[in-house]
């Protein structure tokens, strides 16, 4: 009884969020349903037995991607209002074909595969945890490759952003 | 009900106690103080020597109307307190108070960790929730549909999230002395004194108590410094600069909603410090006097100790806001980016190497 209300209430509140990112017409109440979607699923890593990743998640997204989310919106403005016809022709009926067609190849698939129609959460294994040194062990040992590949990548990422935001010409009047 | 769901509720509410009478305790003590740094009385009608001065304040606020701004985002403006205060609360649960606590009761023991939770990612928790707390301050700015409010929480956002960087890269040389992300571990790896392999270095500094703050003065400085701009105290305090800003993010604020926006700032500076404690001043630990003092009174030394540390770091952030005058913006962020960043990098690498030779030896030998 206990387990299903820790996790029915952070799951509500998660899609409450969603539906608020979609249909809310103020960017920066998208932008706080977005930050409630992002702590609620937190909540569900913790009682899923992964802390570390929910720290990760409340740190990474919900503290630092939206805040700067919510300080850009709030620097461009939010006066304005939402855009709501269509700037491409037709692209309600297309994006909802699209959608359809999605859907009807996923409904296929399982309904031919062995998927079955369990729909109750899996048993969390609670005997391993997913502690900071748990994940640290197996990140830098089996897969040390990829990491040392993206950390590359996100320094590439950087460096990329910096010369696109540096203007020569404004350090030349400075010397 | 099983017990450990009454021990959680019991330390919730010791929480909730402890610190709203602590920030009673704390405003007061800073207006004493800041007082008597420029020479002034301050409060000294409600109470003896004024002390109840806050609680007189509390009151006032509560019975005060509520204002609500005819361009405010409602739902915004409303939230905005609650999502300033709940962090703060959340933060001070992982800071360990004392020892494991062996309670009698009903003829079994219980051992109750004197901590409200021993998080095993602790480190993550606190910087996580203190980056949550960014979200009042920008939403209270945003909300309100008043100019100097909106500057205000665009000057706290950067302001935050600038020092914020700092903060989370000078506790890493921490980690990595301490080997552990909870706090209590943290703790732990301080207790015992200081030794050297040098013999006639030894005899003097082992008795000095092993607490980080020695081997990682400059990540103290600099953890200190990001602190104090982490919660907007002065000389950081660009976000309420009453000057330019009138009030700053909470300009629209009245009544109790404003308190509960004095209140977090008082609330987390005291975790600031308490949290400074804990990571370099070596927490809880300290001479309990076992052999001279009643067991009761050694059994709350712990407490005690803690207390004493935190207020005296709560004395040098009160001294820091008399003394020094406020930074410019660009100065702000120059220090933030250029000086403080920089330096918790090359710290880091400083400690690592360190720890790498006193673990592995010299690569060559």
């Amino acid at each position: 009884m206990f387990e299903l209300l820790i996790f029915f209430l952070p799951a509500s509140v998660l899609i409450i969020g969603a539906l608020i990112v979609v249909f809310a017409k103020n960017p920066v109440h998208n932008a706080m349903g977005l930050v409630m979607t992002l702590i609620s699923l937190a909540i569900i890593y913790i009682t899923l037995n992964a802390t570390f990743v929910a720290m990760v998640q409340m740190l990474v997204y919900a503290g630092a991607v939206m805040t700067l989310f919510l300080f850009v919106i709030m620097m461009i403005g939010v006066d304005k209002k939402e855009q709501t016809s269509d700037s491409i022709k037709g692209q309600t009926f297309l994006v909802s074909g699209v959608f359809l067609i999605l859907m009807s190849l996923l409904g296929y698939v399982a309904v031919n595969s062995e998927f079955s129609w369990n729909l109750w959460f899996p048993a969390v294994d609670y005997v391993v945890e997913g502690t900071p040194q748990l994940i640290a062990g197996t990140l830098f040992t089996t897969w040390i490759f990829p990491f040392e590949i993206i950390s590359i990548l996100l320094i590439v990422a950087t460096a990329a952003a910096i010369a696109l935001a540096y203007d020569s010409k404004i350090r030349n009047k400075d010397a | 009900m099983s017990t450990e769901l009454i021990v959680a509720l019991i330390k919730a509410n010791i929480v909730l106690g402890v610190l709203l009478t602590n920030t009673i305790l704390l405003i007061w003590f800073e207006r004493k103080l800041v007082a008597g740094m420029q020479s002034r009385v301050g409060p000294d009608r409600a109470g003896p020597f004024g002390i109840l001065q806050t609680v007189a304040d509390a009151i006032k606020l509560m019975l005060k109307e509520q204002i609500l701004p005819l361009k405010a985002d409602r739902a915004m403006y409303l939230l905005a307190p609650i999502v300033a205060l709940v962090p703060s609360f959340l933060i001070f649960m992982i800071i360990p108070l004392g020892p494991n606590l062996n309670i009698e009761f009903g003829g079994e023991n219980y051992i109750v960790e004197f901590v409200g939770a021993d998080l095993n990612v602790g480190v993550l928790y606190f910087l996580a929730l203190s980056s949550i707390a960014v979200y009042s301050v920008v939403l209270a700015g945003w909300s309100s549909g008043s100019k100097y409010p909106l500057l205000g929480g665009v000057r706290a956002s950067a302001q935050m999230i600038s020092y914020e960087a700092a903060m989370g890269l000078a506790l890493v040389p921490v980690i990595l002395y301490s080997g552990s992300l909870s706090l209590v571990d943290i703790v732990d790896s301080q207790s015992g004194n200081l030794s050297s392999s040098i013999p006639i270095l030894n005899s003097i500094v082992s008795f000095i108590p092993k607490w980080n703050v020695f081997p990682q003065f400059v990540a103290f400085g600099i953890f200190f410094i990001a602190a104090v701009a982490e919660v907007n105290r002065a000389p950081f305090d660009l976000v309420e600069a009453e000057q330019e800003l009138v009030g700053g993010f909470h300009t629209e604020y009245s009544g109790f909603r404003f308190a509960m926006f004095f209140l977090a700032e008082y609330i987390n500076m005291f975790n600031m410090c308490a949290i400074t404690a804990t990571f370099f001043l070596g927490g809880w630990l300290g001479p309990t006097f076992e052999n001279f003092l009643p067991p009761f009174l050694s059994s709350i030394m712990p407490i005690i100790w803690l207390g004493v540390k935190t207020f005296s770091l709560l004395f040098i952030f009160v001294w820091i806001r008399a003394t020094l005058p406020r930074l410019r913006y660009d100065q702000l962020m120059e220090l933030g980016w250029k000086r403080l960043i920089p330096a918790s990098l090359v710290w880091l690498i400083l400690s690592a190497v360190v720890l790498g030779l006193r673990e592995f030896g010299l690569p060559w030998s």
